[in-house]
């Protein structure tokens, strides 16, 4: 699994990191999301794949 | 657009349940003609993926008293938060409206919720021993729901709780629909204005750590540094005017939604106490319990409205510019298409991208406060009265009328 988000489109719910915080985190000086891991080990990744789903401005994006 | 025109709000036969239009709606008319209760006209969009492409389309945002745009209230009934009212100043689009966003987003972020955690599980501990020193039967809403949001989102403004009664009136005229006249919103909306005002001029005077006093620091830092001085990259700091409408707009928002959302999630699931039992034995539920809460409540209000200041096409139809649309967030949230098993609740569903913040770049900024608060009542509302029951029955529960933002006005509970 890859993994990337795009800073411009999110809009700092933090949807993410609650799904998934040990992959996702926020700067706080804005909110936006950073990526902790963009290649995340198979036990995280049904947790990324939530994440992927429920972000509100469909930021990450997650490739086979 | 054809077929008959849906007279919103919607009526239900039971307090918790969603209105029967809407099955047919998202089947037969998911592009539909709504009649508000101004006797403007708008579309009515029930489909999950509807709603969902039209709130996340950065041209098409709320529409402001500027725009020609379909009324919700009827003529005085209107809150600033029905009417978009000019009278807040907040970037409401574009470039403007991300740097806002960004300014007061990073208040809100899970880090800081988390941290913010272990006084919210304090003050609901508090609450619910007050609670049950009373005896049963209690109102939940009363007890809990109502006090444990704007407890928390003072204590992030710096604001003094102990004036919780006059900013709940002051939420309620900012929300009405039909509930107040033209001349006690005003009154209200006035009050509202000076408080924060003044509250804005304090914090300036003595500086207190809180959210508005960071910002109203930001912003002077910005203005000794002048033009000239201005770093690089740095952000322009609030205008006063703009500070005011960031204070008001959070204690709207931080008031009824999370306080409504309380007393929706736990009548639901104590509706069905196969649910709640269910939770008991297995609190490692607790995060999906909330959202799928989030998801199942038909409850929410109003819905989102959207001016379109150009065509858009929406099922394969024409939805010219200049028309009103209302994003049905509940109705989309029920939708087949997106949820499988849409009208039971699972409550280990993942994910559950439901539509109950919003989407896009105007969705919901305290959506981690709200989530947490809500995470925190039900941990310790099943740690701590793991009997609790609903001391009537549901049909019984009568929803607040009037307002933009759906509830329940009592949630009466035994334990």
């Amino acid at each position: 699994m890859k993994l990337s988000v795009d800073e411009e489109r999110c809009c700092g719910a933090g949807a993410c990191v609650l799904a998934a915080p040990e992959v996702f985190d926020q700067r706080d000086e804005d909110g936006v999301v950073t990526l902790l891991d963009s290649d995340p080990a198979e036990h995280r990744q049904n947790a990324v794949r939530e994440a992927a789903a429920v972000c509100p401005t469909a930021a990450i994006r997650v490739t086979a | 657009m054809t077929g008959p025109v849906v007279r919103l709000p919607l009526p239900t036969e039971d307090p918790l349940a969603p209105p029967a239009a809407w099955e047919t709606l998202r089947r037969q008319c998911p592009v539909a003609r709504a009649a508000l209760p101004s006797g403007d006209s708008a579309v009515y969009l029930t489909r999950y993926d509807h709603v969902r492409q039209l709130l996340a389309d950065p041209r098409f945002v709320r529409p402001t008293e500027r725009d020609d745009a379909a009324r919700i209230a009827p003529e005085g009934a209107g809150g600033a938060a029905a009417t978009g009212s000019g009278t807040v100043a907040l970037p409401d689009r574009g470039e403007p409206h991300q740097r806002w966003r960004r300014q007061v987003g990073r208040y809100f972020t899970v880090k800081r919720m988390t941290a913010l955690r272990p006084g919210m599980v304090r003050l609901t501990e508090d609450l619910v021993d007050a609670m049950v020193t009373a005896g049963a039967p209690a109102d939940l809403r009363a007890a809990l729901g109502f006090p444990l949001p704007v407890y928390v989102i003072c204590d992030l403004l710096g604001i003094p709780a102990d004036d919780r009664d006059r900013f709940s009136h002051w939420s309620d005229a900012f929300l009405s629909v039909t509930r107040y006249t033209g001349e006690e919103i005003r009154t209200a909306h006035g009050e509202l204005v000076a408080y924060m005002s003044a509250h804005i001029d304090a914090k300036r005077a003595r500086p207190a750590g809180d959210l508005l006093s960071t910002l109203i620091e930001e912003s002077e830092a910005d203005e000794e540094a002048g033009e000239d001085g201005e770093e690089p990259g740095r952000e322009p700091g609030l205008s006063h005017d703009e500070l005011v409408a960031t204070g008001m707009g959070l204690l709207i928002a931080g008031h009824e939604t999370t306080a409504n959302m309380i007393g929706k999630m736990v009548a639901m699931l104590l509706d069905d106490r196969g649910r709640w039992e269910r939770l008991v034995k297995d609190p490692s539920l607790v995060r999906t319990a909330v959202e799928e809460s989030l998801r199942f409540d038909a409850n929410l209000g109003f819905g989102l409205r959207r001016y379109l200041g150009e065509d858009v096409e929406i099922d394969g139809r024409l939805v010219p510019a200049g028309s009103t649309v209302v994003c049905s967030m509940p109705a989309a949230n029920r939708d087949e298409r997106a949820f499988a098993g849409a009208d039971d609740t699972d409550l280990g569903r993942s994910p559950n991208p439901h539509l109950t913040f919003g989407v896009g770049p105007h969705s919901c900024l305290g959506q981690a406060l709200a989530r947490t608060e809500l995470q925190v009542v039900l941990e310790t509302l099943l740690g701590r009265l793991p009997t609790l029951r609903l001391a009537v029955p549901v049909e019984e529960l009568r929803k607040t009328e009037g307002l933009l933002v759906g509830g329940l006005s009592e949630v009466p509970v035994a334990w």
